[in-house]
This record gives C-alpha cells, structure tokens and sequence, in this order.
C-alpha cells in the first residue's frame, strides 16, 4: 500500500517538501476521517508548531534527526508530556501525564511530531476497540466493521493516512490483528527490545510497544529509534540496536520459513488460507526454503494467555483506587466503599470481567490449580518455539482466522473474542518479536500473513516484510 | 470447579469492585464458561516442569543506589481528586 504523502526523508532535508504541508495535510485527513473516530485527541497546535521550528531548522542547515518531520500517532496509553492518557478508560477520563514515555522522548530527539493520541480498548483489553469509554472505533475498508484491537485507533489512522506510523501495545495480538484487519504493517518486537517506561501496565510479562506503518521501511525506522535498553525499565534488554533501516534485505535466499500445521486448522477463512499458501510458494520460488514444522501447545495457548494475562492486569489495576489519579466515586461512606464504587463505575465490563477472573486464578485455592498449571504450560509452550527456530528463520502462518467481523458481532460472547487471538497470543508468550503484513484480501477485506521470529530477530521480520511489501499484493 | 453466588461476592470484595447481588448470576455465568475452557490445561503433563514468569527470565537486574530527581510533589498531586496541605485525601479512616 503506498500513499501520497509517504515519507521521504531526504525530500523533507532538500527543501522539495516543508514539514508543515504534512502536518496540515494529515490534520486534513483527520478531520475528514473524524468519523471513524480513530483519535481521543489531536495535537494540531503543537504539532503545527513542532513543525515550524523543525521547518526553521531545516532552512537553517541545523543537524536534524533520523526521523525529521515523521508523522507520529500514539495509543492513548502511552505516555506523552502533559498531555491526556486516558487508556479508553473513564477512569483516566481527565488523567494529564506529567510524564513522558521513553519511546516518546527517543522520537521526540530524533524529530518526529506526535500528532495526537489513539483510540483503544478500555486498558488495551479487547480484540475489536468496541471496549473504549470514547465509542468504538471503525474499519475504513468497511464501515460496518472493527478495526480490531486492542489498537484499532493506531490501525486505522494509518490505514487512512491520518499520520506515517503509529505506536500501538500488543498484550496478545492488539498490534497484529488491528494490522490485519486494516491492511496495515504491525510490527510487535520481542520481549525486552522496546523500553514499557510509560506504557500504561496491562499485562507485564506479556506487553510490548510496538509500530504500525505503511511501509516496512518506515517500520524499520521508528524501531530502530525507540528500541534498546532503558534504565528505567528493568526489563528492557541490552541488547544492540542494528540499523534496521539500513540492512533492510528483502532477499529470500538462505531463508527457511517453518510452516506450523497448528495454524491452518479448521475455523480458518478460506481465502485466507489460499492467500497465505500463495504468498509461501511466491516466497520459495523467490528462493526460500520451506519445512513444516510442529508447535503442538498452540491449542492451549488461549487458556494459557487469558489465565497469564488477567492474573497480572487484576494486579496492575489495583492501582486504580480514586486516591492519588483518576476517577472518585462521590460521597463514599467509608475508604473501602470509595475503592469498590470508584473501581466499579470508573472501569467498563470487560476490565472487570478480567479483573474479577485475575482475581479468582489468583486466589487461596485455585492459584495452583490456575495460575501455576498456566505459567508450566507457559514453558512448554516456549519450548515449541525454542525446537522450531533450531529448524527455520521465520514461521509463517496467517494472522487473524477471519477478516475484520461486524460490530456487535462478538460483543456478547467474550469467549468468542478471546479465540480471535488463536494465532497471535504465542508471539507474546514465548516473548518473541512477529508482524503482520499485508497479504491480500477476503470479500474486499484485507488480512495479514503473520511472521515470527526467534528473539532480538526483528531484522528478519523486516527484511521479509520488504520482500511481500514489494510484491504490491494490495 | 465451578463459580457460585459466595465465590462472586468474595472475589469482587478482593478485587475492591462493587457488583450489584443482582448481576451475580451474569457474572458467575461468564466466569464459568471461560474456566471451563481454561481446565483443556489439565490436558498437558506439567510434572517436573518450572512455572515460567517472562520470557527473558532475567533475574536481579540492579542499578547504583543514587538519589535521583523526581517528581515535585505539586506535580504529584496534580491529578488527585481530592488533596489539602500537600496530602492526597481520603474518607475518615478511624471511626468514632
């Protein structure tokens, strides 16, 4: 997918393309698209703005950054300087951050512009952004349908050419499969490659930043700056940065991608299924080797995630009490009464949902039987993983079952919602990186194919991102 | 295992979450149906094996114990629904 207004960084340094017109042209966009309801907020002054003095520096022959004049949108539960983060959430409803993420700083001193906040699932917890306190997002290649989620507001502004990239969260597939859904590049990177300092916690073991773009080359970019250790985060690797841009590849050669039979069953789309075999054998006949290859706990890999994954937002959302942020229920009797009315007024059905079932698995009794049994099969589960990449580069496979589903279709059976994550979950997991590409479409609706690869491997996620980008398949 | 009435009103009185008696039934219901699908675990031999918390299973990652600068306290208090003389305010916890 290209789009007039792709970025072009030499043309933006020669002068050929002020940073202003962008910004104006993407505000332009956003206003036009408001329907779809893709930000909670627009910075267009600030934008404008960072846009002038980036315009003056420019003119000035002043050093410029590696992302100079990128067009930036951000998940709302990413923190940016005074600015709202509201999570989708009524909790964070009026929440100002007087912070700023570490993703958000590294863009900022490479000169990229944040040009507003996303919509999202209430906490980043849902598959189809009907879960927002700010109304549900829409899928502009179908109006009638999700963009999927957790990031559909990221999704969706860069599938309608509201900004370059947009920074998303992926718990268990809220970057892949809005990605998918949208005919858009999702990239999640490995555990450890990308700095949580400021990512509102969902689930901690599981979260990770990620980018949506157009382009791999423009993906490649942005990870390249916001990957690499932190101080502030623990758990972000120290790791070296390549220079993904640089070494994008898209040569197919010497790579052997690992086909998992687990993710071809039943419940599959026909025409996904068609599209992504197709685009394996354009793959080996541009020189890759192909192997099939066993991940035999996908099928639990549902149980496994929504026992990890509520377990640990139960904890993270303690937080949420009407003290020191947020929402206060109003005259409370007593401090308990103002934790149980604040926590059930400010947080929406699906957030307690997960909160109460995090709880039970976490409880005297069934923590063992739970939570424990999960985190074992957790293991077992990354140990598939482990096997398979001693055999291939990349595993191959689609990203979503379906294409993007009607609103209100799932909305009251979230069983059902939850299986829509069959394919993308494991990524999490295991903590390895995988993105979703652009693969072709279904009745006029785009899916992704979905690659995988061994940990701190983006580069071969890009490089083969490259190569299915430059079969202009939609 | 199955989620009754009691188990609803003592998990919500856990999570600090006030559910109306009256959608005890809703809630216990869904419960249900996802713990059901979530007992497939019972499937898979998990002796002998080690729970795994994250994947990089990096353990006591540690930094020089430095003061440092952090948020001032007016900065801190900004987004407290209810603060007086630099504190965040609660209801009256001691009881008459």
């Amino acid at each position: 997918m290209t789009h007039p207004l792709d970025y072009n960084p030499e043309a933006i340094r020669a002068e050929h393309v002020s940073v202003r017109s962008r910004v104006e042209a993407y505000l332009k966009q956003i206003e036009q698209h408001k329907s779809l309801n893709a930000f909670i907020h627009v910075f267009a002054g600030s934008a404008l703005k960072q846009a002038d003095t980036l315009d003056d520096k420019i003119r000035q022959g002043t050093q410029t950054g590696k992302l100079a004049g990128m067009v930036i949108a951000v998940k709302d539960n990413i923190a940016v300087k005074d600015a709202t983060l509201t999570c989708g959430s009524k909790m964070l409803e009026n929440y100002i951050s007087p912070y700023a993420a570490t993703v958000i700083e590294r863009l900022l001193a490479e000169d990229a512009i944040i040009i507003g906040k996303t919509n999202l699932d209430e906490f980043a917890m849902g598959s189809s952004n009907e879960n927002s306190y700010f109304g549900a997002v829409k899928n502009p290649h179908d109006t009638g349908r999700v963009p999927g989620g957790s990031s559909g507001g990221s999704a969706v502004a860069v599938a309608a050419g509201m900004c370059d990239a947009a920074l998303g969260s992926d718990t268990g597939g809220s970057i892949r499969q809005p990605a998918s859904f949208t005919g858009t590049i999702g990239l999640k990177p490995g555990y450890g490659r990308v700095s949580r300092y400021g990512l509102v916690a969902f689930a901690s073991s599981l979260d990770q930043i990620g980018v949506f773009s157009r382009t791999p080359s423009v993906a490649a970019q942005t990870l390249a700056v916001i990957a690499g250790a932190d101080k502030r985060d623990s758990t972000c690797a120290d790791e070296d940065v390549p220079d993904y841009h640089a070494r994008l590849n898209p040569s197919m050669k010497d790579i052997t991608l690992g086909i998992p039979e687990e993710y071809f069953q039943d419940g599959l789309d026909g025409d996904i299924r068609n599209g992504v075999r197709s685009l394996i054998d354009k793959m080996r006949e541009a020189g890759a080797r192909v192997r099939e290859i066993a991940l035999p706990m996908t099928e639990y890999a549902i149980a496994i995630y929504y026992i990890i994954a509520t377990a640990e937002a139960s904890s993270n959302l303690a937080r949420f009490d009407g003290v020191r942020y947020g929402f206060r229920a109003e005259d409370p009797g007593d401090l308990n009464e103002m934790y149980a009315q604040t926590r059930a007024v400010g947080f929406g059905e699906e957030v307690r949902r997960r909160i109460m079932l995090g709880t039970y698995v976490l409880s005297a009794g069934y923590y063992d039987a739970y939570y424990r049994k999960a985190l074992q099969v957790r293991r077992k589960l990354k140990e598939d993983f482990d096997n398979a990449f001693e055999h291939c580069d990349l595993i191959v496979s689609p990203t979503t079952p379906t294409p993007a589903f009607a609103l209100g279709e799932k909305a009251d059976d979230p069983l059902a919602m939850y299986l829509q994550d069959i394919y993308t979950v494991s990524a999490n997991l295991a903590g390895i990186p995988a993105i979703s590409v652009p693969a072709g479409t279904s009745n006029g609706l785009p899916y992704g194919m979905q690659l995988q690869a061994a940990p701190f491997n983006e580069q071969k996620l890009l490089n083969a991102a490259q190569f299915i980008h430059s079969l202009n398949l939609t | 295992m199955s989620v009754n009435h009691d188990d609803i009103k003592k998990i919500a009185s856990l999570a600090r979450l006030e559910i109306p008696e009256d959608q005890y039934a809703h809630y216990a219901g869904q419960l249900n149906r996802i713990l059901e699908y979530m007992e497939k675990l019972n499937e898979v031999n998990t002796d002998d094996v080690a729970p795994m918390y994250n994947s990089l299973e990096r353990t006591n990652v540690t930094r020089p114990d430095q003061v440092r600068p952090s948020l001032p306290q007016n900065e801190a208090l900004k987004n407290a629904p209810l603060k007086g003389d630099g504190f965040f305010r609660v209801p009256k916890v001691v009881k008459k």
